[in-house]
């Protein structure tokens, strides 16, 4: 897979799990998925799916009481897990990979000003003096639409969507390859909401910058969405280019899940899903969707492997064995 | 008896409609002092708000955050008090109401909160959560108040009912948590359900369910619902109208298809425009919404407090005057200038 010459982001089999008073959480269970250079991806779950840490495991921002962290990660060829932390923290996140973390809003440091923290990662990692940097924090906030003005204010000054865009801002300044978003627009309102998105879409564009976004909300993902990957109980159980997800979503919870978001117009009548996610902690042996599912079959006993639908799609369920 | 009668003239002007639930030119402004005294302002968080609303009714107020649709619902529930107009529930006026009367009068309004684990006491267990509105409201007989728990539970589908009344609430999941939330509102048969985005904490799946509860029983009940959200894509599945809130005053009302196919004031258009749907084709447009945030409340702008943002301002009018509500389509009423001569 990672041949592909335009592939940025190849993950094998990434595993992230946890220990806790009552087991060990396998949050992040056998994750598998590929990105391309310029191409945004968006990560859909409910919560407690595991997609959250799937950010963290990608960015290596763990926790203490962390039981297994394992894979494979090549970001444009170069394997990441082999790496020490401090080589990490040097080479790769913030200077290739950044995060927008979820609820921006409350991340920003409340005692110092929002252009010095904007300017921090590139004196840190580029190495360069703070009034350079500070410049470039200037025209980077011009960038994303927040006024010069703003680089002497502190967080608490600003606006949900303003801090939101100072968020965006941090995680550009050192032109990353890849920045993950972990719901950028949870806690805003709509107008601002697709105010973000709008910027999201010009940033993508002029600085060909790749996207993971991570969220629950299926309707907006799709603003931002070339790819979609869908993830339950720690699995990603489904991949496809946006296009045919959105119109034909594979996965029986794929399904489920798009049969449940409220449209503005049309009749169709809305459904949820019966009961509830299986406990991270202690999973069933079989498919994990397999006791909510409406066309659980024998088969679904067995874990079912990931089959592969042609054009970058896979489903994880035995419904497609043999397509 | 001359006072009462005239009381009684003054009373006609709201109770002539039959209507459950009357707010008239509500006006709460919360003041604001300088070094803990000394007037500072106000911050007009419901500004001239009127609307009426009948039994089994369900309405929903849209608006963006900041916007004055929790303060309004905090008026209606008695938490806030207005510092000018009146609401008139169930033949009681708010501004008249003794202890004892503010007591029946918040027992027949039931109230559904946003967060269900914050809105929930995480050291009662179900039983004592939804027994706890009863004692205080004088059902005496245990036994009554446990056939009623029991009886509310099952109504909300918390059942079987012994599987979950004694628990605490951090056991339950996010959508249970909020089926005891509805629990404990419709406990004391309320006439009235104020409904503060109940599902906007909730997953996708989930949210389907507690919407079709919330329907289930307005219809059983014949409830009255207000409905407050910022996401205009639930509203049609279960209100008939909808109240569109700016910057503290209802720029629309209409009825559901009617805001949704002709909306007539720009915000709820912006507001529609900005609603996605779960489509590919999206990630491929820019959307037309305005830029800029909601103005502040403590220092409206002049003339319509939308005509900062608005892209189909029209100069020299809307930035001066405050626009009257127009009714340019018959029951559709809008705060904006551009249906002057309709």
């Amino acid at each position: 897979m990672a041949e592909n010459n335009s592939s940025l982001l190849d993950v094998h089999d990434l595993k992230l799990h946890f220990r806790a008073s009552a087991g060990i959480v396998q949050a992040v269970d056998g994750v598998n998925f590929q990105l391309n250079r310029n191409e945004a991806v968006v990560v859909l779950g409910e919560s407690g799916c595991g997609k959250t840490s799937l950010a963290k495991a990608l960015l290596r921002l763990l926790p203490r009481n962390v039981a297994e962290y394992s894979g494979e990660v090549y970001l444009g060829g170069e394997e990441l897990m082999g790496l020490t932390d401090e080589e990490y923290r040097k080479q790769i996140r913030w200077v290739r990979m950044s995060m927008v973390p979820q609820a921006a809003m409350n991340a920003l440091n409340p005692v110092l000003r929002v252009g010095d923290q904007v300017a921090e990662p590139m004196m840190i990692h580029a190495g360069i003096k703070k009034e350079e940097a500070l410049a470039q924090a200037r025209d980077m906030f011009s960038r994303v639409g927040v006024s010069a003005d703003f680089l002497h204010r502190y967080a608490f000054e600003l606006s949900g969507g303003m801090r939101q865009r100072v968020a965006i801002a941090m995680s550009l300044v050192t032109l990353p390859d890849l920045v993950v978003l972990d719901e950028p627009t949870s806690a805003l309102d709509v107008l601002t909401q697709a105010n973000i998105f709008n910027l999201l879409k010009r940033i993508k564009k002029e600085f060909e910058v790749s996207f993971i976004l991570i969220t629950h909300d299926i309707a907006t993902s799709s603003e931002l969405a070339d790819r979609v990957a869908v993830m339950y109980a720690g699995q990603i159980v489904e991949v496809g280019d946006a296009e045919s997800f959105f119109s034909a979503p594979l996965h029986p919870y794929a399904q489920k899940l798009m049969a449940s978001v409220p449209r503005l117009r049309g009749d169709q009548e809305l459904e949820f899903i019966i009961g509830k996610p299986p406990s991270l902690i202690d999973l069933p042996t079989g498919c994990r969707f397999a006791a909510r599912c409406p066309r659980r079959f024998e088969k679904c006993d067995q874990d079912p492997p990931v089959f592969d639908m042609g054009n970058r799609r896979i489903v994880k369920c035995w419904l497609y064995e043999g397509n | 008896m001359a006072e009462i009668l005239e009381k009684k003239l003054k009373d006609q002007d709201f109770s002539d409609t039959g209507a459950l639930l009357q707010v008239k030119r509500l006006h709460v402004w919360f003041e604001l002092r300088r070094f803990g005294f000394g007037h500072a302002g106000y911050v007009r968080a419901v500004d001239d708000v009127s609307f009426e609303l009948k039994a089994g009714q369900a309405i929903a107020v849209v608006g963006e955050s900041g916007c004055g649709k929790t303060s309004l619902m905090k008026t209606i529930l008695g938490l806030n008090t207005p510092i000018k107009g009146d609401i008139i529930f169930d033949g009681m006026k708010l501004s008249e109401l003794d202890r004892k009367g503010m007591m029946e009068y918040r027992s027949k309004i039931g109230f559904v909160q946003q967060d269900p684990y914050g809105a929930l006491p995480p050291f009662m267990s179900i039983r004592s959560i939804l027994d706890e509105p009863l004692i205080i409201n004088g059902v005496k007989d245990p036994k009554e108040r446990n056939e009623r728990i029991r009886q509310v539970m099952e109504e909300v589908r918390l059942s079987p009912v012994d599987d979950f009344i004694e628990k605490f609430p951090h056991m339950l999941s996010g959508g249970q948590q909020q089926r005891v939330v509805i629990a404990r509102a419709m406990i004391l048969e309320p006439k009235l359900i104020v409904a503060d985005e109940p599902v906007s904490m909730l997953d996708a799946s989930v949210r389907v369910e507690i919407l079709k509860l919330l329907e289930n029983l307005q219809k059983s009940h014949n409830l009255a619902v207000i409905y407050i959200t910022h996401d205009l894509s639930t509203v049609r599945y279960f209100s008939e109208r909808i109240f569109v809130m700016y910057a503290g005053k209802v720029a629309e009302k209409a009825v559901v298809d009617e805001i949704l196919n002709n909306p007539l004031h720009p915000y709820t258009e912006a507001l529609l425009t900005a609603t996605s749907e779960p489509d590919a084709a999206n990630a491929r447009i820019y959307k037309e919404v305005p830029p800029g945030e909601p103005p502040s409340l403590v220092n409206p702008p002049t003339g319509c407090n939308y005509h900062p943002r608005c892209p189909k301002i029209i100069e020299g009018l809307c930035d001066l005057e405050d626009p009257p509500e127009f009714e340019p389509v018959p029951n559709h009423l809008t705060l904006c200038w551009l249906h002057k001569d309709a």
